[in-house]
């Protein structure tokens, strides 16, 4: 690990000649990381991909002792910002860096984080997510997966729902009961491969047509004791922490929610379906106007993701803001939709086949499957919830 | 919040500081009561001046710190909180900015350190009907010898019964609608064939309707380009605007402050009504609401410290969510506060009826929005 002496000029300059020699220019713009997500990566993706892993610059802040790039969070913008510049997307993703790795490197010992750590770094393996149950949705304490202790290993029965990319997945952290008597304090976080015998995946399809999530059926799944992470029943704590970090990566530009954002601006889109008037106002007042509001909100959103991001590096601790994130972000993508969808007219809501474009089919999968955006991850009430209860300290119902 | 200078903070606590101490809402209420036509007390806003409140955007060479709208916007939001009357808006910040920007260095030196000091109260005298727009400005001025004649009426002009000077608009050519064709007069209100008649509005501050017929203003009067004022006004009520949206963002970070205290105390059915959840998503929201006004607010004061070229689209933007986020609060204060908040001895009715002038003044939401999208090309 070089020392650049806290210069980020100097990082600057490293960071670009390593890009230079290392970045294949035919991926300028591509991600990768998704392809990674849902199977295998050749030819310059690959290269890239095992470039960047080697290198820890893909997971950039992680510890170097782990493989990470063991950067400082200021270089990490440096590099950030290099990459922009020439644009080279992270080719390293999914759940095993948004969430996994960083609750691991928090929880895990130090067996688990040499284990399990540098393979997400290299981004080898794909980790799914083992919470929802049919029973367990917004109230995931109430999950019943449960886990008994055999002696050198826990026998695992139950189901788990809304798995993302179970299909696809190498392993599994997963919240199972260990204790029945308990509710929050009963919940202990383990690890599982995926290709232990007892495991049976099903793919679930949306109503857009896809099937991101699976139902995880496990019957008599033997989990290693080494693979508990965290104390026996003290697994809440682990999983809700690693929840914070989904929200983070949800609410962000580049998260889950931005993804539905894809697409023609959607004031473009409005002149080119409905058209301007004399003075090149889009010609439909009523949904002008509509428009201009969520416009607005969308950069409210954007200056107050600017605002936490500025006061975080102001070090004033984390911004009251982040609490509202995911809410807000969730919104403004789906209004986003629904305006579009609208604006299309009969043209918006194509489902496959001729008479319609490309960016019309996918506008129409893309207001579907952004429904889930104020669902997942803590569905928009359990937020408000979360924002009444700990942030303005209003009392439970009692 | 943003993140502030050491300076700045020390600002801001002092203010805070002041604000609880000197004006809390009561001395609003006094203010009120008293029914006097200024609309606000004069000894109060004399301490702020000495503090060097009137002269936080106005250059040192004239006697003010030049310490930034950002910095004001904090004075101002502490301001806001409990509804303290003063003429820091619409003399401090809105004419001052004006003659700042368009004045001569005659007319900066006559007038801007009086403002600081506190001495003389200016404000801007630019509507002339119910809905603010100053395109439609009508009011005429037509040249005579070496100066002016103006004719015609300004209404909802803020501290306008206090006022010692008028920064007023005026058509010296073109159709009302025309941007061409306006300029800005400086006018004393001892000129004479100029009338002015105190205009009692909801909030109970002091707006004055102005009548001037056949007013002689000398060539030197003028402030900024003939025919050319409106972007000079443009700019100054940008300002002004804000500057009222950071006073807006106080008093709905107050009444949503007040508000969560009265969810927190007040107990139906055995327990605190804000355990309710259906309260409690509607608190979410207005916090919700409240980050993403702060956001826009202080996007707005440091465009305009940068001098960025999208300042007017990011004024726009504050004075629109400020109004909006304000009108949600102060309608829910009112309404989680039930019966209480409709007696005139709780302070929710001096939010409510503040926060819609305040929404009116110097353009509507709905205004803005519009204006917003038509400088983003919608």
């Amino acid at each position: 690990m070089a020392d650049f002496g806290g210069d980020p000029e100097l990082f600057r300059a490293e960071a670009r000649t390593w890009l230079a020699e290392n970045f294949p220019p035919s991926l300028k713009g591509v991600e990768v990381a998704m392809q990674g997500a849902v199977g295998e990566v050749h030819g310059d993706a690959r290269l890239w991909r095992d470039r960047m892993g080697a290198k820890g610059w893909g997971t950039p802040t992680w510890p170097a002792a782990y493989g990470g790039g063991g950067l400082t969070p200021s270089d990490a913008r440096v590099l950030q910002q290099e990459m922009n510049r020439i644009g080279a997307r992270n080719p390293i993703g999914g759940m095993g860096i948004m969430m996994f790795g960083p609750t691991l490197l928090e929880y895990g010992s130090e067996e688990q984080k040499q284990r399990h750590i540098p393979p997400i770094v290299r981004g080898e393996i794909r980790w799914c997510q083992g919470y929802s149950e049919p029973g367990a949705g917004s109230d995931l304490a109430a999950l019943q997966t449960k886990a008994e202790d055999n002696g050198d290993h826990f026998l695992v029965n139950g189901q788990k729902v809304w798995t993302s990319g179970a299909q696809y997945a190498d392993w599994c952290f997963c919240l199972v009961r260990t204790d029945p008597n308990h509710k929050h304090e009963g919940i202990s976080f383990v690890l599982f491969d995926m290709k232990t015998p007892g495991i049976e995946v099903r793919p679930i399809k949306l109503i857009s047509g896809v099937s991101p999530f699976c139902e995880t059926f496990l019957t008599d799944v033997k989990v290693p004791k080494e693979n508990l992470v965290g104390p026996l029943n003290g697994g809440w704590t682990i999983g809700k922490r690693l929840l914070q970090h989904e929200r983070n990566s949800l609410s962000g530009g580049g998260g889950s929610a931005g993804r539905f954002a894809a697409g023609k601006p959607i004031d473009e889109l409005a002149k080119e379906y409905v058209g301007v008037d004399d003075s090149g106002r889009i010609a439909d007042p009523d949904l002008r106007s509509r428009i201009i509001r969520h416009q607005m909100e969308a950069k409210a959103f954007m200056l107050t993701l600017m605002r936490a991001a500025a006061e975080a590096k102001g070090n004033q601790g984390p911004s009251a803001a982040t609490s509202i994130m995911k809410n807000v972000g969730s919104k403004v993508g789906q209004d986003r939709a629904e305006l579009a969808v609208e604006i299309m007219g009969a043209n918006g809501l194509g489902w496959e086949g001729e008479g319609f474009s490309e960016d019309e089919l996918a506008q129409t999968r893309n207001w579907l499957g952004g429904k889930a955006t104020t669902i997942y991850g803590g569905s928009a009430e359990i937020q408000n919830n979360i924002i009444a209860k700990r942030i303005l300290g209003l009392l439970d119902h009692q | 919040m943003a993140v502030l200078s050491e300076e700045q903070t020390m600002l801001r606590d002092a203010a805070k500081a002041w604000v609880q101490e000197k004006s809390p809402v009561s001395a609003f209420r006094k203010v009120r009561d008293a029914g006097g036509e200024m609309g606000y007390d004069p000894k109060a806003f004399v301490e702020m001046a000495d503090m060097g409140w009137a002269g936080v955007v106005i250059p040192e060479a004239y006697g003010g710190s030049e310490f930034g709208y950002l910095s004001l916007g904090l004075v101002l939001e502490e301001m806001g909180r409990t509804l303290t009357a003063s003429p820091l808006l619409s003399s401090a910040l809105a004419a001052a900015s004006g003659i700042v920007l368009g004045g001569s260095d005659a007319q900066k030196q006559a007038w801007l350190p009086k403002i600081v000091a506190g001495e003389l109260i200016a404000t801007l005298a630019v509507d002339e009907g119910p809905r603010h727009d100053p395109v439609k400005t009508a009011l005429r001025a037509e040249k005579s010898g070496d100066g002016f004649v103006l004719t015609g009426e300004k209404t909802f002009v803020l501290e306008g019964m206090a006022a010692g000077l008028y920064i007023v608009s005026a058509r010296t050519s073109g159709q009302i609608g025309d941007k061409a064709g306006i300029t800005l007069f400086l006018v004393t209100p001892d000129a004479p064939n100029l009338t002015r008649a105190k205009r009692t509005m909801a909030d109970a501050r002091g707006y004055a309707h102005l009548v001037f017929k056949g007013v002689i203003v000398s060539a030197d009067a003028m402030l900024g380009p003939i025919n050319g004022g409106y972007e000079l006004l443009e700019k100054t009520l940008d300002r002004a605007r804000a500057g009222l949206a950071a006073e807006m963002l106080g008093s709905a970070l107050q009444g949503f402050e007040t508000t969560l205290d009265y969810l927190k105390t007040r107990v139906q059915f055995g327990q605190t009504i804000g355990s309710f959840q259906a309260l409690q998503h509607r608190a979410a929201k207005m916090f919700s609401e409240l980050e993403l006004a702060r956001s826009c607010v202080e996007a707005a004061l440091t465009a305009i410290d940068n001098d960025s070229p999208d300042t007017a689209s990011a004024c726009a933007l504050a004075k629109a969510v400020a109004g909006e986020t304000l009108n949600l609060v102060s309608r829910e204060m009112v309404q989680m506060h039930g019966g209480i908040g409709m007696t005139d001895a709780h302070e929710a009715g001096f939010y409510l009826k503040r926060a819609r002038v305040a929404e009116a003044t110097y353009g509507s939401t709905a205004w803005h929005r519009d204006r917003w999208g038509v400088m983003a090309g919608y």
